[in-house]
Formats: structure tokens, C-alpha cells, sequence
């Protein structure tokens, strides 16, 4: 099968559209210093709530609003937990996951191979139409075009704004925030929320877009603990979080187009050789930053200092 | 007028600070001093709201205030300087400057830095990453936030430690100036020349208590006296020096970074010493320590262990030749909840199938030699810190040439510190060993040494035999007086 470089470059957009969301979700919440573990589970959950609640209102925008909440529900479990009460944000973390999995495919049990909404496709008038660019960007529907924007708010929202600075800095190091007057932990505790409205919305980009409907698998599993990956890959910077998300979907994408060329390979080795790029390309990330070079400063990832950390005022 | 009355702080059981009074003028640089544990730093987090008083009162300008955290202090103009750097160090210089003010407005906070570094003749450059910056420079920074910030009573806590020469003169001239336009300035520090240099009054503390205030110019010696109270002179026998062949040399050593450094070191530890390492906490000691243990590579110069070149260990165990005991003594250097025997079997090499009483008969007879009093098969968390204290000595192998120490009696009652100490020397007799220990208990070091290195500002500043030191000659040093005396 052949297709064209527009049509491959839009499969990637859209295919990676969720995955940006959850990812740059989990990007704000990290770099405010907590790591959100319960992400694959949050995803799925939106996913169902999404699906439900549009399905039975017959409305995409609460299906959407929905999923959105659900994210920030599950978030400040995590913060309760992980930053109010000084828990294990990975022990959490790890168990809304599979609490979040299950309650999904039992919740959603009723709802399971029905028929729903589903965002379609809104074509920008006039950008559509141009060449090349107008299939690849612009030919898209809502959730993609919400996947582009997130990227270059999230930048804004963190190194031009009040609010982004406070946050790093919760991550950075909250003592010296408790010095200069600022909360650490309510800090930390919005920047987990707000981070858990955007892996919410990823869920239900999955349910109400890219992957419609519900059922068990839903497609959407696995996912969350991609955009985990990400955010590492990535360095906790916004844009390379979001490049690595495209460097993965074009992975994939190009695992399905090669089952076609070489029909003689299994299937199998296509399906997973993403996984072992990605390791592969971690590798050499971490190998090119022994030597201090222009390319290494520019692949340092800056983790945060305190990330993972509970913090309680001595 | 910064008035504090009658201030008091408990924490459990412990009376940190106890009916302290203190009162500063504007435009006044006011001293405070003490030894390690005195209060300074409890009373100065008092002041800006990080830690409640249990009693007393603060008054500012006459009226009486609450400062119940960092911003409220910040909102009564009171900010602080403290002594590790309190910063966010992969932000910019800028973000760090307008992290914690109200408004946001990058381009504005740009035009404040770049005017008062010039004020201040500072060098900051507002797009550099705070990390690069030397902690100077982060010190400096942290100061014209809080002077942006609207402060007018600074409290710097040991602003002079781990910063360059030119930095120091730099820093002083800017106090000088703060001083000038009619500041407070609270300046915590142990070394006496900064006071004389700076300071228009000055208040002692000791044990959390206020023992003395005075006005220049000062007396350095009564200072002292104040400070460390009357040390005790040495008294019974002089350990003998019998410094044998080298074991141990530094070669223009340089180790660490930043606070912890250590300055290029030359000196030579032969076999049958005993080294006592004194000084405020965190001038060296243990950066010496973890240089002599191969914990920690030199970052030029070497340090030799008899001619071979002791790098970092490869191995995490205790070395063959060396052993190191940490002064956290449960957490670093036991297992709390293994037995005595099992920590003997753990220290015997070459068994890898254990039964129940494997290393029974080795712990028993170490148990009777060393006075142990426990059960070979109790956990270790059951004993006391003498004893403890005593099964660590009993893990030592026969054939260790360098004992290193932090602290080698925290904790122990006099009758411990003795056996402990007993038991020490038992292993320098014949073995050609030599031991190295770093103690804050001055009396420690000049009863148990037969050779007084003293740490200040991370260089060795004084090397004397132990009979020739006496409790003030020591303390002078160690509050970086060595003018008189000879430097290494």
C-alpha cells in the first residue's frame, strides 16, 4: 500500500494527539515536583467517564467535560495522598492505576460496544485547502488541534508566567519557596490537578475521537505509561516531550507500513520495535551527555531537584 | 529598634533557648556568637517565623509582632540570609530574583537587578543559570532579592564561610553600606575577626542562654572566654608521640566543592599516631576524613596510603587497611536489627552457606574481650551506645592500619568514652596503625591525641604536637585566629 508523506504526517498528528495531552499533563505535574504514576489508569477511567456521560447527554462538550474532571478527580487522590499527607507519591501512584483500570472496565461494563458520539473531523477553511500543510495540520478534528495548542501554552504557562515560575520552583526546591513566602505543597497541589485535567482529556480524546466507543481493551491501555516515558525522554522540557510523542506515533506508524512491505517478517517484531527504539534512543541520550558539548547541553534533561519528594516544613 | 525580650524555645524536652534578649539599633551591625549549639541559629529562625517561640516577645520599631512564617517577616521588612544557599539552582539569576514577589514583570525585575548590582558593584549577569554561579555569587543574589524585597533588618547566618577572599571584601562593603542608609544587620558567625571588623555590638550566647553583650571595641580574649567558657586544662599523662614511618601522606590535596571543600593540604600521618582533627562543624574535618577513607577522589594533588595511590574504593566494603566509623554510629554504621553474631559473620569473609551458630564462637570471644555487654544472638538496636560502640571496634580486623573516626564518643557516658578509648589504643600497640578522629569536644582531642590538626574555613590552620596545645591556643584557631601561632 502506498500513500503519500501528507497522509503519513497526519496519521502521526492525529495519532499522537492524546498521547501530547497526557504527556504535557504529566510535564506540569512533574516539574511542580510529584510524580503522577496513576496515569495509565487516569487515562482509561476519563475514557469510560467521557464516553458515558457523552453517550447518555447525547453531548460531546460534557462528554469531554467529563473526562476532564475525572482527570483532576483521580489527581487529587494522588495529592491528598502524596503531598497532604506526605505519602509515597510511586506507592499511590501505582495503586489508583489498577484501582482506576478496574473500576473503568466494571463501571463501564454497560456501555461497552454501544454506539456514541465521536468528534469528527473540522477542516480549517481556506488552511485546509492548502498544499502539503493543509492536510497535515489543518484537516483535522477538535482534539489534534487542541494537541498543537497545548504545546506552545504549556511553554507560555511555564517560563513566561508568574504561576509557571512558582511551580518550577515547587519542584526545584520548596524549602526555598516556604523562604520567599510561597506554599510548596498548594503549589504542588494545583499544578497535580491541573496536570490531571489534561491526562483526563487525553482519556476522553481516546473514547469520543480517536478511539471511539468503549469496551474491554478499549485501545487507549499502555498508553499512559507511554507518555510516562515521554516526559523522561523528553527531558521535562514541553517541546521535546512533544517531539518525542511524534518520534514515537511515526514508530509505530512505520512498524504498520513495513508489516505490509515484508510480509515474510512477523507481525510481532513491527508491533513492539517502538519499544526497544525508544530504549535504544535513551541510550544514546545518555551516552552523548557524558561528553559536555554544545549537543550534550541540548539533550541534558534538568529533572527536577525535588521531584518525587514529599515536602513537610521542618 | 529590633527588640527581642526574654525569648524562649523548647523543643521536647530540650530548653533551646532560654530567656534571650537582644535589642539592635537602626544603622547598627549587631554581632552574634556562640559555639555549635549555642542558639544563634534557633533565635534567628525565631525572628523570621520558621520555628515558634514558646515565650518572650519580638518588637519592631516599638511595636510588638508575630512573625508567623517567612512571608509575614518578609511583610515586616525582616529577611535572611542563610547559610546553605536557600535558591533554585537550574532557574536563572532573574527567576530566582522575582520568585516570591507579588507582580510579574521580568523586563522591570531585569532594570532592579542590573541597578542594584551596580549599587552593590556586584557581577551578576541575569540570564546565567544560578547553579554556574559560585556561592558568592548565589549569596549575593539572595541579598539584593531581600534588599529588592523591601528588607530592612538582614540576618546573615555564617555568611563568610566557602566564599573567596575578594567575595568576603565585596560582601562587607555592602553591609557597610546597608549599615549606611539605616539598616539592621544581624550578623551569626563564630569568627571573631568579622566582628571586629564589622560589628558595633554584640551579644554571646551559650547553652541557649545570653552570657555576655559588648560594644567595641571588643576584647578578643574575654570574647573567648564567653564563648567556650573556661576550658579545663589538660590534665594526667601526655599520650606519647611516637610518630613512626609515614603511612598516610597528602600531597597538596584539594577535595570537595563548594562549602565542604578543602583547600590544598600537605602533611604526613605516620604509624602510632593518634590525630585529633578539631574545629567548627563543617570546616573540613569530615572532607579530611573521607579523603584519608578513599570515599572521596582529590580533585588534584593525592593522598598516598603507605606509597600506593588511595583513590575512591571500588569496593563499598570497609577496605582491609582502612576503617571508617561514621558518627551516626546505628543508621551508618550497624544494622539495627541484625544480631551481634550475624554482624560478625557479615565482617568474616569467605563463608557462603551460614548454619544458626555459624560465628557463635568468634562474637562470644569478642563479646568477652571488648566487655560487651549483650547476647551474641540479640539485635544490635538493643544495646547501649556504649556498647554499640564497643561491638564496632570488636569488627575492626586484626591486621587495620588506619582507623578513621567522626566523633568517636557521641553519646557515651564517661565510663564508655574510657573503654572506648581503652580499647583504641589496645590496637595501635605493636601494629604500627594510626588512628585519625575528628571530634567537637575540645577536651576529647587534647586528652586522647598525640597530634592536633585544627580545621577553620576549610584549611588545616594549625598542626602541633598535643603537648604543646593548650585550650586557648586551640580555640583561637579554631576561631581563625592563627596570626601568632604557626601555620602549617
Amino acid at each position: 500500500m502506498e500513500i503519500s508523506l501528507a497522509t503519513f504526517l497526519a496519521a502521526v498528528a492525529a495519532m499522537s494527539a492524546p498521547v501530547i495531552l497526557a504527556a504535557l499533563g504529566e510535564t506540569l505535574t512533574e516539574k511542580a515536583g510529584v510524580v503522577n504514576l496513576s496515569l495509565d489508569g487516569a487515562i482509561l477511567l476519563s475514557a469510560m467517564a467521557g464516553f458515558v456521560v457523552a453517550s447518555s447527554s447525547a453531548s460531546l462538550p460534557l462528554g469531554f467535560a467529563a473526562s476532564a474532571f475525572t482527570g483532576c478527580l483521580v489527581a487529587a487522590v494522588l495529592a491528598l495522598i502524596g503531598v497532604s499527607l506526605h505519602q509515597s507519591q510511586v506507592a499511590a501512584g501505582f495503586a489508583l492505576t489498577f484501582l482506576c483500570r478496574d473500576l473503568a472496565y466494571f463501571l463501564g461494563h454497560p456501555y461497552a460496544r454501544q454506539q456514541g458520539p465521536q468528534l469528527t473531523t473540522l477542516p480549517i477553511p481556506g488552511l485546509a485547502d492548502l498544499p502539503f500543510f493543509g492536510e497535515v495540520l489543518f484537516s483535522h478534528s477538535l482534539v489534534v488541534y487542541a494537541s498543537f495548542l497545548a504545546i506552545p501554552c504549556c511553554l507560555l504557562f511555564l517560563y513566561r508566567s508568574r504561576w509557571g515560575l512558582m511551580l518550577r520552583c515547587a519542584g526545584e526546591n520548596p524549602e526555598a519557596c516556604w523562604a520567599r513566602g510561597i506554599d510548596p505543597n498548594r503549589v504542588r497541589i494545583a499544578a497535580v490537578v491541573a496536570g490531571g485535567a489534561l491526562v483526563g482529556l487525553a482519556g476522553g480524546a481516546f473514547s469520543l475521537a480517536v478511539k471511539p466507543g468503549w469496551g474491554q481493551p478499549q485501545g487507549c491501555e499502555g498508553i499512559g505509561w507511554i507518555a510516562l516515558a515521554l516526559v523522561i525522554f523528553g527531558g521535562w522540557k514541553p517541546l521535546r516531550v512533544a517531539l518525542g510523542a511524534y518520534f514515537f506515533a511515526t514508530l509505530q506508524l512505520l512498524g504498520i507500513h513495513f508489516q505490509d512491505a515484508f510480509p515474510t517478517v512477523p507481525a510481532q517484531i513491527f508491533q513492539v520495535a517502538p519499544f526497544p527504539l525508544m530504549i535504544f534512543t535513551l541510550i544514546l541520550i545518555h551516552a552523548s551527555r557524558q561528553s559536555r558539548g554544545r549537543l550534550s547541553r541540548l539533550l541534558a534533561g534538568n529533572a527536577p531537584k525535588w521531584l518525587g519528594r514529599a515536602y513537610r516544613r521542618s | 529598634m529590633l527588640e527581642l525580650i526574654n525569648i524562649d524555645k523548647r523543643f521536647g524536652r530540650l530548653q533551646a533557648l532560654c530567656g534571650v534578649g537582644l535589642s539592635a539599633r537602626e544603622g547598627t551591625i549587631h554581632g552574634l556568637i556562640g559555639e555549635n549549639g549555642a542558639g544563634k541559629s534557633t533565635l534567628m529562625k525565631v525572628l523570621t517565623g520558621f520555628v515558634r517561640m514558646t515565650g518572650g516577645e519580638i518588637r519592631l520599631r516599638g511595636n510588638r509582632v508575630h512573625p508567623g512564617g517567612p512571608r509575614d517577616a518578609m511583610a515586616l521588612g525582616i529577611g535572611m540570609l542563610y547559610q546553605e544557599p536557600l535558591d533554585f539552582p537550574q532557574l536563572s539569576v532573574l527567576e530566582n530574583f522575582i520568585a516570591g514577589q507579588a507582580g510579574y514583570d521580568p523586563a522591570a525585575a531585569r532594570q532592579r537587578l542590573a541597578r542594584l548590582a551596580r549599587d552593590f558593584s556586584f557581577h551578576l549577569r541575569a540570564d546565567d543559570l544560578v547553579g554556574d554561579l559560585t556561592v558568592g555569587e548565589r549569596q549575593q543574589l539572595e541579598l539584593l532579592r531581600l534588599i529588592d524585597g523591601g528588607a530592612r533588618v538582614l540576618i546573615l547566618d555564617e555568611p563568610t564561610t566557602g566564599i573567596s577572599a575578594q567575595q568576603q571584601e565585596m560582601l562587607f562593603a555592602a553591609l557597610r553600606r546597608l549599615k549606611a542608609t539605616g539598616a539592621t544587620v544581624l550578623l551569626v558567625s563564630h569568627k571573631l575577626e568579622e566582628i571586629d571588623l564589622l560589628c558595633d555590638e554584640v551579644t554571646v550566647l551559650r547553652h541557649g542562654q545570653v552570657v555576655a553583650r559588648r560594644s567595641r571595641p571588643f576584647d578578643r580574649d574575654d570574647l573567648l572566654r564567653a564563648m567556650f567558657d573556661v576550658l579545663p586544662e589538660r590534665e594526667g599523662a601526655t599520650p606519647k608521640v611516637a610518630a613512626g614511618p609515614p603511612l598516610l601522606i597528602f600531597d597538596r590535596a584539594c577535595a570537595g566543592s563548594g562549602r565542604s571543600a578543602l583547600a590544598g593540604l600537605s602533611l604526613t600521618i605516620g604509624r602510632g599516631e593518634i590525630v585529633g582533627l578539631a574545629g567548627i562543624d563543617g570546616s573540613g574535618q569530615n572532607t579530611f576524613l573521607k579523603l584519608a577513607a578513599g570515599l572521596l577522589a582529590p580533585t588534584s594533588g593525592e593522598v598516598r596510603l603507605e606509597g600506593e595511590d588511595c583513590g575512591p574504593i571500588r569496593r563499598p566494603t570497609l577496605g582491609v587497611d582502612t576503617v571508617y566509623l561514621p558518627a551516626d554510629r546505628l543508621t551508618e554504621g550497624l544494622f539495627p536489627q541484625l544480631s551481634l553474631r550475624e554482624h560478625h559473620v557479615l565482617a568474616t569473609p569467605g563463608r557462603a552457606l551460614l548454619t544458626p551458630s555459624a560465628g557463635l564462637e568468634d562474637t562470644r570471644r569478642a563479646i568477652a574481650m571488648h566487655g560487651i555487654k549483650g547476647e551474641a544472638q540479640q539485635p544490635v538496636q538493643d544495646l547501649s551506645g556504649g556498647n554499640q560502640q564497643r561491638l564496632l571496634l570488636s569488627l575492626i580486623p586484626e591486621k587495620t592500619r588506619l582507623i578513621l573516626m567522626e566523633n568517636p564518643t557521641r553519646g557515651l557516658d564517661v565510663h564508655s568514652a574510657r573503654s572506648t578509648w581503652t580499647l583504641l589504643r589496645r590496637r595501635l600497640e605493636g601494629q604500627g596503625a594510626a588512628i585519625i578522629f575528628a571530634s567537637p569536644d575540645l577536651d576529647e582531642v587534647m586528652r586522647e591525641a598525640s597530634r592536633i590538626l585544627v580545621f577553620s574555613a576549610n584549611r588545616v590552620v594549625l598542626d602541633i604536637p598535643a603537648r604543646e596545645a593548650s585550650s586557648q591556643v586551640l580555640s583561637r584557631a579554631i576561631t581563625g585566629q592563627v596570626d601568632a601561632l604557626v601555620a602549617p
